[in-house]
């Protein structure tokens, strides 16, 4: 397996970490009413959007460099 | 007297399909894999053995600051994206850039480090020890462990930033491969503090 494809799954791993950390936040911030963990739940899910749409630039990028 | 040259660092060797040195850092985080594996397993036993936890009571995020963590969280991701962007620079043919960003990614390191270290003085300044119970037992020494595989990934990035970028001169392609083998070590340990922080801070 190449860089490329482990940073492929890397970011899939970073994605999903960033939507569980905003759902975490989301019932923290429920559960305390702390505005700054809300806070926080919201970059989560904007960290998660920027990793997607990281992600697909970086496979047209790299789209001739092989996955071995 | 002759020059001994291990074969197979840049083409694939014929039997694993790989260049010798990336089947060698598979073989090496394979071995670590198993090491955070059996300490990650410890953890779990210990906890669900536990009648609360953290043992004093309250949340381990009431104990751990989130939000230092949830910093050094992205500063890892983020060096991992540079890390990629330096061996991608090298497979561009731009030695320059290569060394752009993975001063990047030494710098990031280095800041992860700085954290880690206000978080442990913080700890160390409320008494807080690996012997104080199980759960910051726990929390220093996966935390630790990780915190060495850092600074062995500041070890090998700032040699091939230095030093180690002369090979660029004599043979590009076998440089670009160290890179890369740098490069999947370097994921492999931001992927352990992926697993680590919310199994340490958050849950």
């Amino acid at each position: 397996m190449s860089l490329k494809a482990f940073h492929v799954f890397f970011v899939i791993v970073s994605t999903l970490c960033a939507l569980g950390f905003g759902a975490w936040a989301i019932g923290d911030y429920l559960r305390t009413g702390n505005i700054g963990v809300l806070a926080l739940g919201v970059l989560g899910f904007a960290a998660a959007a920027a990793l997607v749409w990281y992600g697909l630039w970086f496979l047209r990028k790299l789209k001739n460099v092989s996955y071995l | 007297m002759s020059e001994t040259v291990i074969p197979y660092m840049v083409k694939p060797h014929p039997v694993t399909g790989l260049p010798n040195g990336k089947f060698g850092i598979w073989l090496f985080l394979s071995s670590e894999v198993m090491l955070f594996g059996a300490l990650f397993s410890s953890y779990v036993l210990i906890r669900i053995g536990m009648p609360h936890w953290p043992p004093e009571g309250g949340l381990s995020s009431e104990v751990l600051s989130v939000p230092w963590g949830t910093f050094n969280t992205a500063v890892l991701i983020t060096s991992s994206i540079t890390m990629v962007l330096a061996w991608a620079s090298c497979k561009m043919g731009s030695l320059p850039r290569f060394k752009r960003w993975m001063g990047a990614t030494v710098f990031l390191a280095l800041v992860f480090l700085v954290v880690k270290y206000f978080e442990y003085s913080d700890k160390f300044h409320h008494d807080h020890f690996p012997s104080h119970d199980n759960f910051f037992a726990v929390y220093f020494l996966l935390t630790g462990l990780h915190g060495l595989h850092i600074v062995g990934g500041i070890i090998v990035n700032t040699f091939l930033l230095t030093w180690g970028s002369r090979m660029w001169k004599t043979d590009p392609e076998h440089f670009t491969n160290r890179v890369e083998n740098a490069g999947l070590y370097w994921h492999f340990v931001d992927l352990v503090w992926i697993f680590l922080f919310p199994s340490l801070y958050l849950l």
